[in-house]
């Protein structure tokens, strides 16, 4: 799904909630994984004017999750352990996104490269 | 552009969130909600997010500027109606919306407005039947 301004989240919040309806994840994960998916769109548009998220069903032995892979080509993040941490942000922001969002994950990676662009990927069981 | 209906109930003002907020709507309650506390003098802001099913670090934020902005203008909010999912997710996020009253629904919310109401008032009664003591 490609992400380009802000009322494109909206139906992307939606198809991540028909995806885990469908796999039956349970209304708290749901909860948490689509907030969590808030935040990292939200960042997206703000620093990268958007990108690309791709939505993806995973299972291990018996339990199914989603994965969701948001890319950007937007600047990049020089230090990801500082923007990791709680109340810190480039923007006016909270600095709650992306700690935040590793918070409600079950599983969450980043990779980024200066004037690149950044991957996150998390996953919900 | 959509927007979120605000409605007068006697000295409160009453807004129910039945719509997927996207930042720039949230931004444009919060302006238009601070803009009517000023214009009607309201004394209390109720705020139902029954029907939301996503509160993210924006909207949080959002709330809680409402709040203390609705309280330098002399009026109290009081955030009702949270789904058990949202709150769980918003205390894990780390955000616990310090400085914003909340009810589990909109009576008990009116009648927590009412009695923050100072006593010397003499407003009109409000449609509410729940007067609080």
């Amino acid at each position: 799904m490609a992400i380009a301004k802000e009322q494109d989240v909206v139906p992307f919040r939606n198809r991540v909630r028909e995806v885990a309806v469908k796999i039956k994840m349970g209304l708290v994960n749901q909860t948490k994984l689509i907030t969590a998916a808030s935040e990292l769109v939200r960042n997206m548009l703000r620093y990268a004017n958007g990108g690309k998220i791709l939505i993806e069903v995973v299972s291990k032995g018996r339990s199914n999750g989603i994965r969701l892979t948001f890319m950007d080509n937007g600047p990049g993040i020089a230090d990801i352990n500082l923007a990791m941490k709680d109340g810190y942000s480039t923007g006016k922001s909270l600095g709650l996104g992306l700690p935040g969002a590793r918070r409600l994950a079950d599983e969450f990676t980043m990779q980024s490269e200066v004037g690149k662009g950044t991957s996150v990927t998390i996953i919900k069981w | 552009m959509e927007k979120i209906p605000i409605l007068k109930m006697g000295p409160f003002l009453l807004v129910t969130i039945q719509v997927d907020l996207y930042d720039r709507l949230a931004l444009n309650l919060e302006s238009d909600l601070i803009q009517m506390v000023n214009k009607i003098s309201a004394k209390g802001v109720l705020i139902d997010i029954s029907a939301v099913n996503i509160v993210d670090s924006f909207m949080g934020r959002i709330l809680g500027n409402i709040a203390n902005m609705s309280r330098i203008l002399d009026a109290q909010t009081v955030v009702v109606g949270m789904q058990p999912a949202v709150a769980i997710t918003l205390v894990e996020l780390g955000l616990p919306l310090h400085g914003v009253r909340t009810a589990l629904n909109v009576e008990k919310g009116m009648a927590l407005l009412q009695s923050m109401l100072p006593v010397t008032s003499t407003e009109e009664n409000t449609e509410d039947d729940s007067i609080a003591v």
